[in-house]
């Protein structure tokens, strides 16, 4: 901490000139320093508690706050959360998008997947439940019965490779007030058709106005290299909370009853919950 | 600027005000190898903790950034690559998915979800110990008085010198024991100036949620991937300066640098004494 340059300058008082181990270390430790390195630390340990106590009121604390990385993980989505709430991920020219599109690696997909792909995903419905006023279920039809939107952003993974894509769909918002969102609701947990593979995101992520429920790709279908055929996009965050084939939404206020509490599947797999960067 | 002055008084030396300059005569038993040895102070406590903070968040940060490039040992410029695109350069080492294609047969652990975790708590840490150091060094005079050059030192003839000495691996003389030498003064500035912002620069421009809020941090750099890319040439030159620091460190004397690092006090030989 800031010391002030001490007033009196050190002598050569007799002490000092005797060569004793002691006199190794010139620093006298006062009293006065002991008394203000104490206040100084039970203010810092107060102004911690205080500043978590704040934190957790405005949603700072990420669900995989706990153990020894919990630190820098609370650090990084508190900042970034009241850095970012309300901006916008980049999106790029059409002329940016990449050539030729970029499956990325999956697992192979389970007989679900494989039999509703097999009617031509016309029995996909994606179910939303949770902490809404009319919990729903809506077929791709219905949900591209309403206005559609579409944004070019990139999709970058957290092995360090990037793809830019077109992204079309409708926002998660308007599903959201569609069924009618309890005000007290925090998170949106969503989940894929392989069990192994969900997610979830907070109410500034879930309102934001580019995560989308996505159904479509560059001009056509959504791929199912891609995620098709729907996939929850999530630009201002890493890949991996960008989930593919989802299924089913459901709106919380607390993260705890959902597998071992941690917020989603990554978290329980060794990622981090909040991919931002 | 202490009342009494050693008889090996440097003007560059250290006149850290939480440090009091004087000459303590060190015991008998501690010096019999260096009978004419006094102990004067060196590194201010803050320099000797920050420096240590440094080190543990940096090996931290090294060893994470390892592990998380395996996992895509590819390199591009611009804004986007995957295994799709062409490379700038790739690492000729095997990767730890086995999608991409190393040209190697087999496939490293995956060690990316806790290499993430170390890597941004350990750069928090650096980044608040950073701030703590450049905050206090500025306050107390340890910038100008330790690691900006003499007015004289910053000529071609005085800098080639210096060089020249390097090179023909001329041991430092005494006075190094207490003060840095011209070229050990700019590079710790580069490297506190230049590389470390760059670095924390390169970094939040990989990060999607960042670059949402301040979209000119990548753009500057020509994009994601590019800013990958230099973030991976700024660890690259991190990593040299450190290999020529603890090669320096060995050079002149292990044993008393480290000591001078880790109590604070550096032994001197007394002149006319």
């Amino acid at each position: 901490m800031s010391e002030p340059p001490k007033p009196e300058p050190p002598t050569l008082g007799p002490s000092k000139l005797e060569p004793s181990p002691r006199d190794s270390s010139p620093r006298n430790l006062s009293r006065r320093k002991l008394i203000t390195t104490g206040l100084a630390a039970t203010a810092g340990i107060g102004g911690l508690g205080v500043a978590a106590r704040i934190a957790q009121r405005y949603g700072l604390i990420p669900p995989d706050h706990g153990g020894f990385y919990g630190f820098g993980e609370t650090l990084t989505y508190a900042s970034q959360r009241l850095l970012t709430r309300h901006s916008l991920a980049r999106e790029f020219s059409r002329s940016q998008i990449s050539q030729p599109p970029f499956p990325n690696e999956m697992p192979p997909l389970n007989d679900a997947f494989k039999s509703l792909q097999a009617g031509g995903f016309a029995d996909w419905r994606l179910s939303v439940s949770g902490m809404v006023a009319k919990p729903a279920s809506f077929s791709l039809t219905q949900l591209k019965s309403y206005p559609s939107r579409s944004q070019i952003t990139m999709v970058q993974c957290e092995e360090g490779w990037s793809y830019i894509g077109e992204w079309i769909g409708v926002p998660l918002s308007q599903i959201l007030q569609t069924v009618e969102v309890h005000p007290q609701a925090r998170y949106v947990v969503y989940f894929s058709i392989d069990p192994d593979w969900w997610e979830s995101i907070d109410m500034a992520d879930a309102l934001h106005p580019q995560t989308f429920l996505t159904y479509g790709m560059n001009g056509g279908e959504l791929p199912v290299g891609n995620g098709g055929p729907l996939r929850l996009r999530v630009p201002r965050q890493l890949g991996y909370k960008s989930v593919k084939f989802i299924t089913h939404l459901t709106v919380t206020d607390s993260l705890k009853g959902f597998g071992k509490g941690l917020g989603s599947s990554a978290p329980e797999g060794g990622y981090a919950w909040y991919a931002g960067i | 600027m202490p009342a009494v002055r050693a008889p090996w008084y440097h003007s560059r030396v250290s006149d850290s005000s939480c440090v009091p300059s004087v000459a303590v005569p060190i015991p008998a038993t501690a010096s019999a190898a260096v009978p004419t040895a006094t102990m004067s102070a060196r590194h201010s406590a803050l320099v000797r903790v920050t420096h240590w903070i440094t080190t543990l968040c940096f090996f931290a940060l090294l060893v994470s950034g390892i592990e998380i490039v395996i996992s895509h040992p590819r390199f591009y410029w611009g804004e986007t690559g995957n295994d799709l695109t062409p490379t700038l350069f790739k690492l000729p080492i095997p990767a730890s998915r086995n999608l991409v294609p190393s040209g190697y047969g087999y496939v490293l652990p995956d060690q990316n979800g806790w290499s993430r975790y170390l890597h941004f708590q350990s750069a928090w840490l650096l980044v608040f110990t950073g701030l703590l150091y450049v905050a206090f060094s500025l306050l107390n005079g340890h910038f100008r008085k330790n690691l900006m050059p003499d007015g004289a030192d910053v000529s071609w003839r005085a800098l080639s010198r210096s060089i020249a000495s390097h090179l023909r691996l001329e041991r430092p003389g005494a006075a190094e024991a207490l003060s840095y030498n011209v070229l050990q003064r700019l590079s710790y500035l580069f490297v506190i100036f230049v590389l470390f912002p760059f670095v924390i620069w390169t970094g939040l421009a990989m990060s999607p949620a960042f670059v949402s809020a301040v979209p000119a941090a990548v753009n500057i750099l020509g994009g994601q991937q590019s800013a990958r890319t230099l973030h991976f040439f700024v660890s690259l030159a991190l990593v040299l300066f450190l290999l020529v620091h603890v090669g320096m460190v060995w050079f002149a004397g292990f044993k008393s640098r480290m000591r001078a690092m880790i109590t604070g006090r550096a032994a001197t030989p007394k002149e006319g004494a």
